[in-house]
């Protein structure tokens, strides 16, 4: 009987194998030699390269200082450290003898040409929901107008049994959406417009929605905000906690100009994907980004945030100021920070309140105590202006001091082990971004 | 190679990319009217702005400025005579006149925000420029001045 039963088990267990690897099984698509720009109009290839921008292909494809699109971009993830591959049209490192077709199946299934699974921090299960039009005038942009570079991808540092790649195959059954953009018919043309850019090609959810143990989305918590790369991703949802809701011309405003006056600048990963990502793509995309997200969040348009109550509470707030002698964080507020963050009657451009910032209500001080340690780069936020970071200026107490402040004055309950947290926050990985 | 905008001229220096901004402009580009205070971005004699922006350049590294526009002192005004200058040099502000540079610009850019500023705007403000001659008192005046004059000025050429 027991005979029986082991035997049973293993062949049931062999033939899952065998059926799990037939699924797993990718087969190779055939090299071709890389096509040449006439065999492209000028057209295909400029969208193609507003695409690629709005995918930020270069962000992870492109090390600090390194050569564009050649990989080797250092990612670390909770399985372990991964570099970005080749795709410069190179034939022996990149991706220079694959065929539109070899491209597609990677644009969508996360498989490479040669058949073997990727890895989903490239996030195919997004890019699915481009069209094929859209895919191919990528393919098109990298194959014709991105220089070849020979530089081979350096080994991940994942551990055994995550490193199997077929294993992916059931990662992908398990976690990817592997559903095309399907229209919704009850919305607008923008709305959807805005949809399709922001589930697709910009790929937003990869960022701001949580994620599960094994790293697939949360479909059913779409957007309602995570942490990537050291910093929180704030929810995009009704679930936000920014005290002065989010219209879509506050969304409009943050994405072109890096900065939205009633809730902060676009910063640390945020940063690369306006200024170097969204900022090809046309105004009337962005708007229509912006439609989708402030129709996401259920915020009514109408309001107007310069007479809300949270903005005049938060400037007469500014004047009710601890003693200066006794509390130490409003103290060093008041000779660190208040020169730039205060506004008299109405709030200017570039002069925040932090009390109002997004980084100040979020469940964890993170962002806020990044900013304060590295600053704002002229390159991040509102363009060609700075925040000096204060890293080897403050001590971990003097920032926890502040942040403590600032949560208070923002009408927050405290951070827990807040001057703990400051420390793992100085202390862990910092991107290149 | 580090390159920016200085009071209006495209400026470059073969410097780290960690480096203070304000080494950069005094020991580098020897632009000496911004001062070295506190070194820790507290006292503000440093202050130069970074996009129009008052900034504190000794804790800022010149790897954050890259592409921006900068104005130091000896660029605020053509003739030197920026309301503030002029209304510093009337109610005889300084006393040993270290800080004054920082004082100056950290004004010019608050009257740029808030052109017509309370005691207590001032005070906010202007709370992180330390003097440690204490004259304060003579700061908030001179800053009000400045601001007549600029409204004065305004209202003469909407006549």
């Amino acid at each position: 009987m027991l005979k029986r039963i082991v035997i049973g088990v293993c062949g049931a267990s062999l033939l899952g194998l065998g059926l799990f690897s037939l699924y797993a099984w990718n087969s190779s698509i055939d090299p071709v030699t890389p096509p040449l720009t006439k065999d492209y109009s000028p057209e295909v290839i400029a969208q193609g390269k507003i695409l690629a921008s709005a995918g930020y292909c270069s962000t992870c494809h492109t090390p600090p200082g390194g050569q564009e699109y050649a990989g080797n971009y250092e990612m670390h993830t909770e399985f372990g450290t991964i570099y970005s591959s080749n795709i410069t049209p190179d034939v022996k490192t990149g991706i220079g003898s694959w065929s539109e077709e070899a491209f597609m199946r990677a644009m969508r299934t996360g498989v490479s040409r040669d058949g073997h699974h990727l890895l989903p921090a490239f996030p195919y299960e997004h890019f699915n929901k481009m069209s094929d039009q859209d895919i191919n005038a990528i393919y098109a942009y990298i194959m014709t107008s991105i220089p070849a570079v020979e530089q081979v991808k350096k080994d991940n540092g994942i551990p055994f049994p995550l490193n199997i790649r077929a294993l992916q195959a059931g990662w992908k059954l398990l976690f990817a959406d592997t559903g095309q953009f399907v229209k919704d018919s009850a919305q607008s043309e923008q709305w959807n417009r805005g949809a399709y850019l922001a589930e697709g090609v910009a790929h937003c959810g990869a960022c701001h929605t949580p994620r599960n143990a094994l790293g697939g989305e949360k479909y059913d918590e779409m957007y309602q905000g995570a942490a990537i790369d050291g910093w929180i991703a704030p929810s995009l949802t009704e679930t936000s906690t920014s005290p002065i809701p989010w219209r879509a011309q506050d969304f409009y405003e943050y994405l072109t100009t890096g900065n939205s006056p009633y809730h902060g600048s676009a910063a640390g990963p945020m940063a690369p994907v306006m200024h170097k990502g969204l900022s090809a793509l046309p105004d009337s995309d962005i708007e229509a980004i912006s439609v989708y997200f402030a129709a996401n969040n259920g915020t009514d348009q109408s309001i107007d945030p310069s007479t809300s109550e949270s903005l005049k509470s938060a400037i007469a707030a500014q004047h009710k100021q601890a003693d200066l002698r006794i509390d130490e964080g409003a103290r060093l507020y008041a000779t660190t920070c208040q020169a730039c963050h205060y506004s008299s009657e109405t709030i200017v451009k570039g002069r925040p309140l932090i009390t109002l910032g997004s980084s100040t209500h979020l469940d964890k001080p993170t962002n806020l105590v990044n900013i304060m340690l590295d600053g704002v780069r002229s390159d991040q936020g509102i363009h060609g202006v700075v925040m000096p970071g204060f890293r080897n200026a403050l001590s971990d107490q003097d920032i926890a001091s502040i942040a403590a402040y600032l949560r208070q004055a923002a009408g927050e309950e405290s951070w827990p082990k807040l001057l703990e947290q400051v420390g793992e926050i100085r202390n862990q990985p910092r991107f290149e971004h | 190679m580090a390159k920016f905008i200085l009071n209006g001229e495209l400026k470059s220096a073969d410097v780290e990319s960690d480096t203070p901004l304000l080494w950069v402009i005094r020991d580098e580009l020897e632009m000496t009217g911004t001062k070295f205070g506190c070194g820790i971005g507290t006292c503000g004699a440093c202050t130069v702005h970074v996009g129009g922006r008052a900034t504190r350049s000794c804790i800022t590294p010149v790897s954050s400025v890259e592409g921006a526009e900068i104005t130091t002192i000896e660029g605020l005004a053509e003739k030197d005579d920026h309301p503030l200058q002029i209304s510093w040099k009337k109610i005889q502000v300084p006393q040993c006149g270290y800080c004054q540079s920082g004082q100056i610009m950290q004004a010019a850019a608050l009257l740029k925000d808030i052109p017509n500023p309370s005691d207590k705007d001032i005070d906010a403000v202007m709370g992180g420029n330390l003097c440690r001659c204490m004259t304060y008192i003579r700061i908030r005046d001179a800053i009000h001045e400045a601001a007549n004059k600029i409204k004065e000025h305004n209202d003469e050429q909407n006549i």
